[in-house]
């Protein structure tokens, strides 16, 4: 018996991809179709281990599917759907060519909707998976709600954005989940934690909408993930809501006043109060207010470092302090500030938040309010000011939320020139990180900026009398720590060019022992051997750069691509550095020179 | 001059004189005015201008005979240049003038007053009938008196028509017959048009015969009028009127005579008749017949009435009593001839199903309202949220289903200081990073950032990020286009991938400096060596000497001169003996340095024994071997000089090593083949070739320190070979390209091989045939590596100025494999023809480190 030869590629990676054109012959689909059911669905190319075994030997680089993903969609019943929609467009088109209207105004109006309810499920299989994958459905979303209608969006997706993303926030409001908040370029971003899981997102600024080029930007494939997108937000907002015993959709706790209801359409009228954030929603009725956690118990299990355990009591603590930050707090917001941002975070921290009541609808008090803390101006000036009250530009709210108190308001006071606003996103746990002064004296109260001190001069002489052979160019250098480093990062390069200038350095000290010696024979006084501060430093690098020698053979190249890639950021950092020193240099010089300037000014005054 | 156009003029001044004087008779005047107009599209125009009528029309004609509206007479002005007439044509009136019938106008303008003479005289003979043409062009000519026309031309005209009078008569005669006749149809014709209006047709009944009546007993041109009119119709029908551009007529009437364009009127006619004539503003062009109409007032009213949007009818009134013929009274007669049908009374089937259907839906409540079905459509549209994750239960199965081995997406890195809307100022690019960044635009993915750090004062100057919707739309399509691949992230830092050894300060005694430098050869220092009680060195070089130098002092105790440059020495390894085998040439020879140096008695010693051969029948040299080696005797003055023996060889000696005993040595020859190992026995005087068979480029040769094995590196690879059982025990793969020297160690279980691709190469003899490690320490060919006796230290030394001392441990325990450590880099002397380091050996006892180098000096590190 001869067995049968196996076919090639019948097994193993050439078996397990399939390229695009494959799949869209296996599912009998046309492209754009399987674009939509790969967006919906969730299903990606795969990197193959190896392309050309996966590629069934073709050359080129190819779209790759699983093909068990392909044959997973195989059993969408949505697929049937799509199939349908197609013969329904024919219907459509056809009754557009013969010029029968009604029939076409008809189709149109009962245009088929596609039910996506269990992909939501399927994908997301518990609610924290959901929350995991939020971060590109709540941008998104958040981008789509600042749409006008376009030509290739369905006519009510940015108002359903709309509807969702202010639920989401109403949500987060509710369930005080916001931690971090950063104002970039490009537009707001908003940390929360839910469920223990991280939701970072952006808001675009204002006027986000720019009419795209055609080939920038298709409005289309946007469209089909905001579908998708809008259907998770929505079960979310569900969830959330009801883990929250909030009533969804949401209603208002607040009862209007009777003259207003027969005004104006309900529906609109509760939907503008809901989307300006500032009152309380409506619960389940039954369920308690406030539902505080319980104290996080210590279990002494052996593995956990306590020092960890520690760590995270604290940071609970401070995150619960952070809740309440604004409590009692009554802030006015004026009207050239971006309102909604604020808004959502003063309320996030429960504080209490209004604004000019012809600005916005939903204005709970008025700026003549006495008991008002603080007011968020972003203008140089303001004619009229109440005593009672703080007038603080929109960066402090940002900023004291990030540093989790509230920040002393001297700095961000009306017309001052605000300090830096800082990413709260930088890790510092990691090495190799920048850190801004301004981040440094926040966390350490004793940090003073590098410009004003002196203490580290003396050090630095000690350092510059034993190397002076070596550092004559730059004694002159003015004592700040900061130029220590940046000296110490040119030392370190010039040793790794050669290494063994150090120990010349040594050699001409013992010949001149040594000539000593020799002029008189004389016992002289023993002089005390001096060891060279930083020999066992110099020798440690020599020993270790040898070591390096032995990496081994298979780890070369990445040891040199991990070293050059700590050569760059220690360059990068090196950089910054530079660049800060230089900047507070100038702007030390030029506070200098005004005061000199407002010092003669004064004596000319005085003479004259 | 045709009796209609006399006729015609007559009728005109009455109907204006009508016209003001009785505005009461509206409705009369409007049938009047019916028939006017009709009848202005006959010639009414020469009632201005008599004498120059003809020509006038055909001017006309021919600059308007394409227009097919109206056209007033202000056109005329159209003859003033071709420009001039474009733009007010275009003006005044929507027509298009076509160019070329300009031109012939102009032309025609032009032609000599004999052509225009003879044109008229045709015109005159074809369409004027009578004898009344004369009187007209008297009359016309006495009220025109003052046109601007040559009085010439008025003159000649006179005359031409006088002449024609005689002739023309009889015509008119026949004309005026037919005229009756036709007016007795027309007659008809507006009754029968009548009856639709009864009352209305009394009127015009009267009205007819008003009008008719005189025909017969008052003037005949008077009452020529209507039926004149019909004559004077075109009745080429509904055709541009530019196919006639090239014709002198612009179409036929109705008895098919070629109805004549009227003669063409230059700017300044028109301008004189816009002076003169009073109904100048109301003439109107015909364009189916070219002639100038004036409108009556009715016809006035009629377009005042159409602009305005009114009926045009000014009899019409809008509000007259309704007659309801058909209503749900029923009359004594029927409206219709033909009485209904049956199934009129009878319900229809199907209807009443419908209905039935219909009323049962009400019954029941179904029925909906068009609102209620919209609403329900949109309740229907709009997205329904539940509790998506409520039940747990299917979790696991819904957790099966699902995208194979699911990689999620990678999340957006999260923005650094550097995005700030008022970044720390470091972060601001400079100038020079500002023109790196504006270099990069075209490459933009090259950028630092992929945004621009801009610093804005307070946050209400900050713009909207004009790539936002770029940004999220790329990461759309990187979410369902780029391919996923799990990629294994190294935790680990670059000081892990770094073997972790002992610190050197641990591993000492090891030279750390050099401690002496001994200058005294000419040329590059190629070998050198200690006794074997480390007081002395010995070294040899390209300056053709040997020279012995003193290890406590550096001083040089002895040199020898030989005939050739040195390329190797070595001391015996046995204390009891002093003999230095150096490699001159093609010529090993064996040295005693003298009674100076070491013990004498041991000199002594050693020359005694060397002194006298041993007995020659011991010696049994087959003739392979001889003519590879000869012992030579040595001369007395050789020996003077210290030479004991003296073996030469067929080809230059490469490499020389003693056995750890000190009788045989071991000598590598250069290009040999097969011979290119001898070993020589001292005790016994003969030479041996180990090796029959050529197996590769011999590179040096070395004895094992304890056991018979004869260690052979070739160019790639090293040989281990038993000497007394004559076979290959082991061939050690090194991986190097070209070897250049080899090392035992004192143990004898491993070997280090030094090869020219700066590769140090540890092989563990017990362990594999592979090397147990390759150490990269130089940065250039590696010369020479040698192994400390005591010390558990070895050393490396190549072309680069480094010499790198290592740690090298062997241990006794089997199972531990040996420590390397690099220990230090030892600065070597300065390079010299791109060698630096020829040759290094450890003090027997102590750790220190001697040199050879190519700048004639020997180094000693301590």
């Amino acid at each position: 018996m001869v067995s049968k030869k196996k076919k090639k590629y019948s097994s193993g990676e050439g078996a397990q991809f399939m390229t695009r054109k494959a799949a869209l012959k296996k599912l009998q689909l046309s492209l754009k179709d399987f674009r939509r059911i790969c967006i919906l669905k969730g299903i990606y190319p795969r990197e193959p281990r190896n392309r050309k075994r996966a590629q069934k030997g073709a050359g080129g680089i190819k779209t790759l599917y699983h093909t068990k993903d392909i044959k997973f969609l195989l059993h969408e019943p949505i697929i049937w759907k799509l199939r349908e929609l197609k013969v329904y467009q024919q219907k459509i088109r056809r009754a557009r060519a013969m010029r029968e209207y009604r029939n076409m105004k008809k189709f149109l109006r009962d245009y088929p909707d596609i039910n996506i309810d269990h992909i939501v499920k399927e994908r997301y299989p518990t609610f924290v998976d959901a929350l995991r994958d939020l971060d590109d459905c709540l941008t998104l979303c958040f981008l789509f709600s600042t749409f006008p209608s376009l030509k290739k969006v369905p006519r009510d997706q940015s108002m359903l954005c709309r509807r969702l993303t202010v639920e989401f926030m109403h949500a987060v409001i509710a369930a005080k989940a916001l931690r971090k908040v950063f104002v970039s370029v490009k537009g707001y971003y908003y940390q929360v934690e839910l469920e223990g899981q991280t939701i970072t997102w952006i808001v675009p600024h204002h006027f986000s909408f720019q009419p795209q080029n055609k080939d920038e930007v298709d409005f289309k494939i946007m469209s089909t993930f905001v579908e998708f997108y809008t259907m998770m937000l929505g079960f979310v907002n569900f969830k959330l809501y009801h883990s929250l015993n909030l009533v969804y959709p949401p209603k208002l706790t607040a009862a209007f006043s009777a003259d207003d209801k027969e005004l104006i359409d309900e529906h609109a009228y509760v939907a503008e109060r809901i989307a300006a954030m500032n009152l309380s929603l409506a619960r389940v009725e039954g369920s308690n207010e406030a539902e505080e956690l319980p104290e996080i118990d210590i279990f002494n299990t052996e593995d956990e470092d306590p020092q960890k355990l520690e760590e995270a009591k604290l940071e609970a603590e401070k995150i619960k302090k952070l809740k309440t930050m604004f409590k009692g707090l009554k802030f006015f917001i004026n009207r050239e500030v971006p309102r909604e941002p604020l808004v959502f975070i003063i309320r996030c921290f429960g504080g209490e938040v209004s604004w000019d009541k012809d600005h916005f609808v939903g204005a709970t008090f008025d700026e003549s309010d006495e008991s008002i803390a603080y007011h968020i101006v972003d203008r140089p000036t303001m004619d009229k000011q109440y005593l009672s009250r703080y007038y603080v530009q929109p960066q402090w709210v940002f900023d004291s939320v990030n540093a989790r108190t509230l920040l002393p308001i001297n700095n961000y006071l009306m017309g001052a020139v605000l300090p830096p606003h800082l990413s709260p996103f930088v890790d510092k746990t990691k090495d190799q990180v920048y850190i801004p002064p301004e981040e440094k004296a926040l966390n350490d109260p004793n940090f003073k900026p590098l410009d004003d001190d002196q203490s580290g001069s003396d050090i630095e002489e000690a350092s510059d009398e034993d190397k002076e052979d070596e550092e004559e160019a730059d004694s002159e250098e003015d004592g700040d720590a900061e130029a220590a480093l940046a000296k110490q990062y040119q030392q370190e390069v010039e040793e790794d060019s050669d290494s063994d200038d150090d120990e010349e350095g040594v050699d001409p000290e013992k010949k001149k022992l040594a000539k000593e010696k020799k002029k008189a024979m004389a016992v002289t006084a023993g002089v005390p051997h001096k060891e060279h501060p930083y020999q066992k430093e110099i020798e440690d690098k020599q020993a270790f750069r040898l070591r390096e020698k032995l990496v081994r053979k298979k780890h070369r190249n990445l040891y040199k691509s991990m070293k050059a890639g700590q050569e760059k950021r220690k360059k990068e950092i090196w950089l910054l550095r530079k660049k800060r020193r230089l900047h507070d240099e100038k702007a030390k010089e030029e506070k200098k020179v005004e005061k000199r300037q407002k010092r003669q000014q004064a004596l000319e005054q005085a003479s004259a | 001059m045709p009796p209609f156009r006399n006729g015609l003029l007559k009728r005109k001044a009455g109907s204006i004189e009508v016209n003001q004087n009785d505005s009461a008779k509206a409705s009369e005047e409007s049938e009047e005015g019916s028939a006017d107009e009709d009848l202005l599209r006959g010639e009414l125009d020469t009632a201005g201008d008599a004498t120059d009528s003809e020509h006038e029309d055909e001017e006309a004609a021919a600059s308007d005979h394409e227009q097919d509206e109206v056209l007033f007479d202000d056109s005329a002005d159209s003859t003033f240049g071709d420009d001039d007439q474009a733009d007010i044509a275009s003006e005044e009136s929507s027509d298009l003038t076509d160019s070329e019938a300009d031109d012939e106008s102009e032309n025609d303008d032009d032609v000599d007053d004999s052509d225009t003479q003879d044109n008229t005289d045709d015109d005159e003979a074809s369409v004027d009938s009578g004898a009344e043409s004369g009187v007209t062009h008297t009359q016309s000519g006495a009220s025109d008196s003052d046109t601007e026309k040559p009085a010439k031309d008025i003159k000649t005209k006179i005359s031409k028509a006088t002449k024609q009078k005689p002739e023309t008569k009889p015509k008119a005669t026949k004309n005026a017959k037919q005229k009756s006749s036709r007016e007795s149809e027309h007659r008809t014709k507006t009754k029968s048009k009548t009856d639709a209006s009864i009352d209305r047709l009394a009127d015009t009944i009267q009205k007819a015969s008003v009008n008719i009546q005189p025909v017969g007993q008052k003037d005949e041109y008077e009452s020529g009028d209507t039926s004149d009119e019909e004559d004077r119709r075109n009745t080429v029908g509904e055709v541009p009127m530019w196919w006639y551009n090239e014709y002198p007529h612009v179409g036929y009437d109705t008895d098919g005579r070629r109805i004549v364009k009227p003669p063409q009127r230059d700017q300044i006619d028109d301008f004189l008749k816009k002076c003169e004539d009073p109904d100048f503003w109301r003439t109107v062009r015909d364009p189916s017949t070219g002639q100038d109409v004036v409108l009556s007032k009715q016809d006035l009213e009629l377009i005042q009435r159409l602009r305005a949007g009114h009926v045009p009818d000014a009899a019409h009134d809008d509000y007259q009593p309704w007659v309801e013929w058909f209503s749900r009274e029923v009359l004594a007669t029927p409206l219709r001839a033909f009485p209904e049908h049956k199934r009129s009374f009878l319900p229809s089937r199907s209807e009443q199903q419908q209905v039935a259907r219909i009323v049962h839906a009400l019954k029941m409540g179904w029925t909906k309202t068009r609102k209620q079905l919209a609403d329900e459509r949109r309740k229907k549209r709009e997205k329904h949220f539940y509790n998506l994750w409520g039940s747990a239960a299917s979790e696991e199965e819904e957790r099966q289903r699902g995208i194979h081995k699911h990689i999620p997406a990678p999340r957006r890195a999260l923005p650094s200081h550097a995005e700030s809307y008022n970044p720390p100022p470091e972060y601001l690019l400079d100038a020079k990073e500002l023109k790196e960044w504006n270099k990069l635009s075209e490459t933009p993915w090259k950028r630092k950032y992929t945004f621009l750090p801009t610093r804005y004062a307070s946050l209400r100057e900050v713009p909207a990020y004009e790539r936002f919707t770029r940004e999220r739309f790329l990461r759309c399509l990187d979410l369902y286009l780029a391919p996923r691949a799990i990629k294994m992230r190294l935790t680990i830092g670059p000081d892990d991938l770094v073997p972790k050894l002992p610190a050197p300060r641990d591993l000492q005694p090891f030279p750390t400096a050099e401690a002496l430098c001994l200058r005294g050869h000419a040329g590059l220092v190629r070998s050198a060596d200690f006794d074997p009680s480390g007081q002395y060195i010995v070294s040899g070089g390209d300056d053709a000497t040997v020279k012995v130098w003193e290890t406590s002092t550096g001083r040089c105790l002895r040199s020898i001169a030989l005939d050739g440059p040195v390329s190797r020495v070595a001391w015996i390894p046995t204390p009891g003996l002093s003999l230095v085998a150096a490699a001159a040439g093609a010529r090993l020879l064996l040295l005693n340095p003298g009674a100076d140096i070491g013990a004498h008695r041991v000199a002594a010693r050693t020359d005694e024994l060397l002194e006298e051969p041993p007995p020659q029948h011991d010696v049994q040299v087959d003739s392979r071997t001889a003519s590879c080696a000869e012992w030579q005797r040595v001369s007395p003055e050789q020996w003077a000089r210290g030479v004991r023996l003296s073996v030469l060889h067929f080809r230059a000696v490469t490499h020389v090593a003693w056995h750890a005993r000190g009788d045989y040595v071991c000598a590598s020859l250069a290009d040999a083949a097969s011979r290119a190992v001898v070993v020589h026995q001292l005790s016994r005087r003969r030479s041996q070739l180990p090796f029959s068979r050529n197996k590769g480029l011999v590179q040096c040769a070395i004895f094992h320190p304890t056991r018979p094995l004869l260690f052979v590196a070739t160019q790639r690879v090293v040989r281990v070979y038993d000497l007394v059982k004559q076979e290959l025990v082991r061939k050690l793969l090194t991986g190097a390209q070209w070897v250049s020297h080899m090392a035992v160690h004192p143990a004898g279980d491993n070997l280090l091989v030094a090869s020219y691709d700066r590769k140090l190469i540890w092989f563990d003899l017990e362990l594999s045939s592979k090397p147990y490690q390759t150490l990269r320490l130089h940065g250039g060919a590696v010369r020479c590596v040698a192994f400390h006796r005591r010390y558990p230290l070895f050393a490396s030394g190549g072309d680069d100025e480094h010499i790198v001392v290592s740690h090298g441990m062997v241990y006794n325990d089997l199972l531990q494999n040996p420590l390397l450590v690099p220990l230090k880099q030892l600065r070597a002397g300065p390079r010299a023809e791109q060698l630096c380091v020829l040759e290094l050996r450890w003090h027997p006892a102590q750790p220190w480190l001697l040199a050879a180098g190519a700048d004639a000096t020997l180094r000693l590190y301590t």
